[in-house]
């Protein structure tokens, strides 16, 4: 396939892991901020071809992973509403809520359709105007740009009868969070790539100024994680800690102006937003301004708004920071897998524990495990 | 890559609790009961064979194969020695797909072709076959009459004939326009004895074609994407490509060198592989680079953050052989129209037991498990 093969050579992979091998051979502990890159470093088996010495941690930044069971009981109580059509991303439908999954509501009676865009659950709620369709909207910069299109979309044709449950998040607050934790130990960053063709490179300048660690904005392809992963190392050698762009053929400095604008436009930030296993974060969460109020789903119906602590057998917050491995949880693979997960590192196979569980439990990492 | 591959105390917990015997405990069907992944056979041996279980339905293959007796007075059950055995083929299918008319083919074709698969993956000719049609009320006859026109092409072309059948009629949104059930019942004339339990430490995988044709076309004819492509279904009859297949071992005085035959179909190449190694209590090896997929579902997949191995195929085979006849077996497939891009795509390893591992074209390993429930697309 053009375009994309180009990034999937074996032979140039060979040769990067090589580069990457003479650069060093301190012990350096990166983090993948993106369930994207975490997903393609097991779908390649990337870790195969890093020296010993280098360790991935899998960070926060699968959406799908972060939601917390209360907002998914949200979720599937407003589905179970009579009147609603519930439309969301297909990987949303298995998240378990405290006690079933929106999959399961649907099972139950209640209308839950997997869109591809928030543009088709407003289609379904043109085509049903006795319904009331709600858009599960959720993901970070890069998807909330489309809900935000979606609800001016829905207010200039006067859709009334189109909501959004809104869980968008905001990456720069929850990376903050995680670099204020005292337990973290990380030399650099595998930066967000679609995230940053909305948010550009400039917003993680704190990084680098104000905690000294490189981060590399990195696509999705294989040779683009490799590539990414000589370049931080390379900083780290040269005892330098810069923001660089891996990503140059869809990420800039500034950004997508007019997604933010659109984004800035609908949504503004909540004080406080709750993230599976890190806990509330000033900031991190959209929701919709008040302008746009018909359009909340939040409230045009009656929601549970519970706070649900996490199960405790569940690490997932010490595994999305990297203090643990997945393997290291005592419930990994035994009473959590993905069939029945716990946590929600499980459910996705963007999860870091999912993407241990499926693509990883024989590799390298397995053999480190019964080192430590 | 042995070396990667040596088991592991994190690997051996995980393996355990998956190879532990769950409880069926859900409480209600999901679509994930239906998927061909882990949902599906924990309903069946959780729930059909606690309450159906025989020797022959224990098997869990697609079809089950028995013995019977022909004697001077008839036909009687097996364990009757002394006289000439027939072994048996029996399956039963039911087809209810959404589009019912698809590029490639339409419901009926697929119903036929279907059933005479499961009966040619046992080593048998496909004889006779039944066919059991829910209607719903109002559905065009037009329409059906196209399907029956499939249904009578495909039995010609299998050299089949559906000698009974059956015709329910419910009411409007009680059922999707048509669902077809197909039985269907063969004779193996060969004395070949496949099973997913048969892969050897040492065999060939050989695959018939390129992977994930039919369900990539299904999800571009559901019409949600948006999408045009030249992609067709694969579905078509395989009885003509076993029947070469065992004709080739024959000629090598190997029928017992073809150890497993099924045809991937829900659940895809990587469910098929996995019940063979977890049946079977072997490793099997893929190589990525050598799995064919054509460019139109590749790009399909991509976009949809599907993987191919999983997407569904309607005329391909998967077969594990002895690796004396591998080679002549793939030169033989390839003859056919149904295998002209037969290949082999690994082999089958000792250990990790019960487990699909594939070298990725980029150089990694990775393991290609089970599917939970549905392959569901990715958020971002």
């Amino acid at each position: 396939m053009k375009f994309i093969d180009e990034y999937r050579q074996g032979d140039l992979a060979l040769m990067l892991a090589e580069q990457i091998e003479r650069l060093t051979d301190q012990p350096l502990k990166l983090m993948e901020v993106c369930g994207g890159h975490t997903h393609t470093i097991f779908k390649y088996g990337i870790e195969d071809l890093l020296p010993r010495n280098i360790e991935m941690i899998h960070g926060p930044g699968c959406p799908v992973c972060v939601i917390p069971l209360g907002r998914v009981d949200d979720a599937i109580s407003i589905a179970q509403q009579p009147d609603v059509i519930f439309t969301t991303f297909g990987d949303a439908m298995r998240v378990p809520g405290s006690k079933t999954s929106l999959l399961d509501a649907k099972a139950s009676g209640a209308d839950v359709r997997m869109v591809y865009s928030p543009l088709d659950a407003l289609k379904i709620a043109r085509q049903n105007p006795d319904k009331n369709v709600v858009f599960l909207g959720l993901g970070f910069e890069t998807t909330a740009p489309s809900s935000a299109m979606t609800i001016l979309k829905a207010a200039k044709d006067k859709v009334e009868n189109f909501s959004v449950f809104c869980n968008h998040i905001t990456i720069i607050p929850a990376l903050k969070a995680m670099l204020d934790s005292p337990d973290l130990k990380l030399d650099g960053f595998v930066g967000p790539g679609h995230v940053s063709t909305v948010i550009g490179t400039s917003c993680y300048e704190f990084v680098p100024r104000d905690y000294g660690k490189p981060l590399v904005v990195t696509g999705f392809e294989p040779l683009d994680v490799l590539q990414s992963v000589f370049m931080i190392i390379k900083q780290i050698v040269e005892g330098r800690a810069e923001i660089e762009n891996q990503y140059t053929r869809v990420v800039t400095r500034e950004g997508n102006k007019l997604a933010l604008e659109v984004l800035f436009e609908v949504f503004e930030p909540r004080d406080y937003f709750e993230w599976r296993g890190l806990g509330s974060i000033a900031h991190s969460g959209m929701r919709l301004r008040s302008k746009y109020a018909d359009f909340d789903a939040e409230l045009k119906f009656r929601v549970p708004g519970l706070r649900i602590a996490d199960p405790k057998a569940c690490q997932c917050g010490e595994i999305l920071k990297g203090v643990k491995k997945p393997w290291e949880c005592k419930v990994f693979g035994t009473a959590c897998t993905p069939e029945t997960p716990i946590g929600s590192c499980m459910v996705s196979s963007e999860g870091a524990c999912a993407a241990y569980y499926n693509f990883g439990r024989l590799s390298k990492i397995a053999e480190r495990s019964s080192a430590n | 890559m042995s070396k990667l591959f040596s088991p592991t105390p994190l690997f051996e917990r995980v393996e355990r609790a998956r190879r532990k015997k769950h409880k069926f405990r859900d409480t209600q069907i999901t679509l994930a009961h239906g998927s061909g992944g882990r949902a599906m056979h924990e309903l069946v041996e959780g729930l059909f064979l606690e309450y159906l279980r025989n020797p022959l339905l224990e098997e869990l293959e697609d079809q089950a194969v028995f013995e019977i007796a022909a004697t001077a007075t008839g036909v009687v059950g097996s364990g009757n020695n002394g006289h000439a055995q027939i072994r048996m083929a029996f399956t039963t299918d039911s087809y209810v797909v959404d589009p019912i008319f698809f590029p490639g083919g339409d419901i009926g074709k697929l119903a036929v072709n279907g059933t005479v698969n499961d009966l040619a993956m046992s080593g048998a000719r496909p004889l006779y076959l039944s066919a059991g049609f829910i209607l719903e009320e109002g559905f065009p006859i037009a329409d059906l009459r196209q399907i029956l026109e499939s249904m009578r092409d495909a039995a010609g072309e299998a050299g089949v004939a559906v000698v009974t059948g059956d015709t329910k009629v419910v009411q409007k949104g009680s059922a999707d326009k048509v669902f077809i059930n197909t039985s269907g019942i063969g004779v193996i004339e060969s004395p070949v004895h496949v099973s997913s339990s048969g892969a050897q430490i040492g065999d060939k995988v050989i695959l018939s074609g390129t992977v994930g044709d039919h369900g990539t076309t299904i999800m571009i004819a559901r019409g949600e994407l948006e999408l045009e492509t030249d992609i067709e279904s694969d579905t078509a009859p395989l009885n003509g490509l076993v029947q070469a297949m065992v004709d080739e071992a024959g000629k090598a005085l190997a029928f017992d060198a073809i150890h497993c035959l099924r045809d991937p179909t829900r659940g895809g190449v990587a469910t098929t592989l996995n019940e063979i190694a977890s049946s079977s209590e072997v490793c099997i090896e893929l190589d990525e680079d050598l799995i064919p997929v054509r460019e139109e579902a590749k790009g399909a997949c991509e976009i949809l953050g599907l993987d191919p191995l999983y997407v569904a195929n309607e005329g391909k085979l998967i077969a594990i052989v002895a690796p004396e006849i591998a080679e002549r077996l793939v030169k033989r497939m390839k003859e056919n129209r149904y295998g002209r891009d037969t290949c082999l795509i690994g082999e089958v390893k000792s250990e990790p037991r019960g487990i699909v591992a594939l070298r990725t074209g980029f150089g990694g390993t990775r393991i290609v498990d089970m599917l939970v429930g549905e392959q569901l697309p990715r958020i971002c």
